[in-house]
């Protein structure tokens, strides 16, 4: 059973790489109650500075480890201060998004100064292995335990024996109460984020050295390990999050050998949604102890909603829908097609995200969902396109929800983790159900888009029929939110227990927001599947679903007409401005975060 | 405002506080003389507890002014507050529930940087709150609500403050352990504390306390010697609430 053994030493190893993101992620929440989606760019960071320092300048390990460490902690500490603290007044979900527009603005930096192309960071350490017992172990496997657990170590000192250590105990249990000792509560921030980057950082140059190589996928990979890790141990826990994480590598080594190594992430978030169903608080969290989680009800900024009159908005459908009459170019159809194929995203995540206060990070799931029904079935069983794009429009309200429904019990941010983890396992099930969704080769050759048998070719027929479609949803969903329901929704968002109370079934009320939205979101994955003609596993992924977040904020969450605003402005900006592919992730990840800072509720207002 | 005294210790001159429209303090005026025991009597939402928060520097207020010891506090930090000689008993305690008691305790001296001083501060305590000698490494969280409240004093007192506000001491605490805490409040201000508490048991705290004032709807409708208010029927009505006080 020797490999059992190497297994399980792998395991423990990249637990350990795991554990110096999630003890941050751990620090962090525990004194801001805020989950650090930008500890993964932290991490990408480390992995690039240590590449320079090493391949660049040549510096031995030891000094190559300090200077990575005291970089990413300068970026902690930057993006504490100018990022966050600018924010401890506003909504509560406003630090969460700043967070995710922080690390996509620092991801696309680290791409745009050394390329989207994988580099090779050698590790310096003679590679050789020792056998220990029935397995093997090198150098490196030694410098990661030590890292890890030397850094375990000095943080236990720092915490249990330092005052500032004590200040940021403290801090993380009563935060006013450690104010009222004289804590000042920006320093222990600043400390708490300057160790987390250290540790995050030290962690990518690490991982690079480990695989030899690093790229900047990375980031998303380590945020959504990291916070897998610091959920199973128990939010703001951080003994918890190095047993999480440990627990972690040694789930994920032994589904990788036992089904292959593209089912690795599928076992970290299966248990993360595990986890978050059966102990929400974590392993380890005494069950008397309420969540960390304060209320819903100032989840969303307040603000009064700009009123456009009926007429106003019923020539604008006009003038939309006459526009391929009018002499335009094909590039401005093409421009807004995809803008009416986000917006139909958009409005699903107004509703799920603003007007029930579900805010989704996975809402690409329910587009891939949708495209591929509609592909298969059109392609394999030969339902005609318009049959098989309500089909997927179907499958993804179904599927979204029962998938969904699980975390309906949990609030506020554990929400937005678990619909995360939920699209990524939509995603790698795709990935690995080859049988049906033909794996990684993806579905080629999807006919075109038809309706009751003519073939929507021209692009002018295409846009009328996206268009159409969305304007069908939003006045469904106007309808919707008029009538009872729409209230009601509205009740469960601003206050979860008192809408209870008053006899409403959140989890009926839930599940319709989804099945709503899911439809919506199914029949623009359907008619995108159809319109590329060619899909696979990555086609939707988590940047789609921050970029239709950033959509509906910039809108005005829970807003109609806001969503499709959004959807218009933020495919049309940077066309009209004819900015590099490669920018735009750059600008949705600035725009997000200057929506969050000037105005969190969005340019037509909140509803 | 006390007349002809000596310059109070803390003042709270012509306070108005808002929480969004909603107004919470009319021109509020109290000051706590130097080792008083300075009492806030006043029903549910009369404002009590924002008059701790803004001495505390936890609520600014929109207009008025905050000395302490002559020098405003208006525009600083709390821990620039407590800094200062503040130091709290907030309501219900607010001990770091996962931290041991002796951790607790020490808290309090946290903007103190007298080590050895500390540490005989510390036994102190023990000596004052005999109590909390076997506990001391025990779970704060663990313990049981009078004794918490004995933590909380004590904490407080660790940071040598010349002011204890204090958010309704005897609140949720046994009748033994609520004569415990009255009498651990007059020894601390025997030994030259002053005192300003939030409390809603009014009988309870006109007995040791030397001024009080009864806050009503963000008003201050009755202040004077504790005495006096003791045997005023006023009292009675305006803490209460409901008929229209005089």
């Amino acid at each position: 059973m020797s490999s059992w053994l190497d297994y399980t030493i792998n395991g423990l190893i990249v637990g350990n790489v795991y554990a110096l993101v999630a003890v941050g992620l751990a620090l962090i929440f525990g004194v801001s109650r805020l989950i650090n989606f930008a500890q993964g760019s932290i991490y990408l960071v480390g992995a690039y500075i240590g590449w320079v320092a090493v391949v660049q300048l040549h510096t031995p390990l030891p000094l190559t480890i300090i200077v990575v460490a005291v970089v990413a902690a300068l970026v902690g500490l930057i993006i504490e201060r100018f990022g966050l603290r600018p924010l401890q007044n506003s909504v509560r979900i406003a630090p969460l998004l700043a967070t995710i527009g922080i690390s996509f603005v620092l991801d696309q930096l680290v791409m745009l100064t050394f390329s989207p192309n994988p580099r090779a960071l050698p590790s310096q350490l003679p590679d050789v292995r020792f056998q220990v017992g029935g397995g093997t172990i090198g150098p490196l496997d030694l410098l990661i335990a030590g890292v890890g657990i030397s850094s375990a170590l000095l943080l236990f000192v720092f915490l249990r024996y330092t005052k500032l250590g004590w200040a940021v105990r403290a801090a993380s249990q009563d935060r006013d109460a450690a104010m009222q000792m004289g804590v000042d509560v920006n320093r222990v921030n600043q400390t708490v984020f300057g160790i987390a980057a250290a540790l995050g950082g030290v962690s990518g140059l690490l991982v690079g050295m480990y695989y030899n190589q690093i790229d900047t996928a990375m980031s998303l990979q380590a945020t959504l390990k990291g916070v897998v890790a610091e959920v199973v141990g128990g939010a703001g826990n951080v003994p918890g999050a190095v047993v999480g994480s440990m627990l972690l590598g040694l789930v994920e080594s032994y589904g990788v050998a036992v089904f292959g190594t593209s089912y690795r992430n599928l076992f970290a978030f299966l248990l993360l949604v595990v986890v978050l169903v059966l102990r929400p608080n974590g392993l380890f969290a005494s069950a008397r102890q309420a969540p960390p989680e304060p209320l819903t009800g100032t989840f969303i900024a307040p603000s009064r909603p700009l009123r456009i009159p009926r007429w106003a908005l019923a020539v604008a459908v006009a003038a939309f829908a006459i526009l391929p009459l009018l002499p335009v170019s094909f590039y401005v159809l093409q421009t807004l097609i995809n803008a009416w194929l986000l917006g139909m995203l958009a409005l699903s995540l107004t509703l799920v995200a603003g007007t029930i206060g579900q805010v989704s990070l996975g809402h690409a799931a329910l587009l891939a969902i949708g495209a591929y029904t509609s592909a298969l079935l059109s392609l394999t069983l030969n339902v005609p396109v318009g049959l098989a794009i309500i089909a997927g429009g179907l499958m993804s309200a179904a599927l979204g929800t029962i998938l969904i429904s699980p975390s309906f019990r949990l609030r506020g941010h554990y929400v937005s983790i678990a619909t995360l983890a939920i699209g990524e396992i939509v995603s790698l099930v795709i990935l690995n159900w080859e049988s049906v969704t033909r794996g990684p080769i993806g579905i080629s050759g999807i006919p075109p888009l038809s309706l009751f048998g003519y073939d929507l070719i021209s692009p002018a027929s295409v846009y009328w029929f996206a268009f159409a479609v969305m304007v069908v949803l939003a006045l469904l969903q106007a309808r919707l939110l008029g009538s009872h329901l729409g209230r009601s929704f509205r009740a469960i968002r601003d206050d979860d227990i008192a809408a209870r109370a008053y006899g409403l079934s959140l989890n009926r009320y839930k599940s319709l927001a989804f099945i709503f939205g899911g439809f919506a979101a199914g029949l623009s994955g359907g008619i995108a599947a159809h319109l590329y003609s060619y899909i696979n596993h990555e086609t939707f992924n988590t940047q789609q679903s921050i970029l239709a977040l950033t959509v509906v904020i910039l809108g005005g969450l829970g807003n109609i007409v806001g969503a499709i605003v959004g959807a218009v402005a933020l495919v049309g900006i940077p066309e009209m401005f004819r900015i590099a592919a490669e920018y735009r992730i750059l600008i949705y990840g600035i725009v997000l975060l200057l929506l969050v800072r000037f105005r969190p509720q969005g340019l037509l207002g909140t509803i | 405002m006390t007349t002809g005294a000596a310059e109070p210790l803390l003042a709270l001159t012509d306070v108005n506080t808002f929480y969004g429209q909603a107004q919470v303090h009319f021109d509020l005026s109290i000051s706590v003389g130097r080792g008083h025991i300075v009492c806030l009597l006043g029903g549910n939402a009369s404002g009590k507890s924002t008059t701790m928060k803004i001495i505390l520097g936890l609520v600014k207020p929109r207009s008025g002014e905050v000395t302490f010891d002559g020098a405003s506090l208006i525009g600083l930090s709390t821990p620039q507050i407590v800094r200062r000689g503040i130091a709290s008993v907030p309501e219900a305690r607010r001990l770091f529930a996962d931290m041991s008691v002796r951790e607790n305790i020490l808290m309090g001296a946290f903007v103190r940087n007298d080590r050895d001083a500390v540490a005989q501060d510390l036994d102190k305590m023990l000596t004052l709150f005999p109590k909390l000698g076997q506990r001391l490494s025990q779970r704060a969280g663990s313990l049981s609500g009078g004794e918490q409240q004995m933590v909380a004093m004590a904490r407080a007192l660790m940071g040598r403050p010349r002011l204890i506000v204090m958010d309704e001491p005897t609140m949720g605490l046994s009748p033994l352990y609520v004569d415990r805490v009255l009498e651990l409040i007059r020894t601390i201000n025997q030994d030259g504390v002053s005192i300003f508490m939030v409390e809603q048991n009014a009988s309870l705290a006109l007995e040791i306390a030397h001024e009080a004032y009864v806050l009503q709807t963000g008003k201050i409708v009755l202040s004077g010697p504790a005495r006096t208010l003791k045997d005023d029927p006023r009292v009675r009505d305006a803490y209460l609430g409901g008929s229209e006080a005089a």
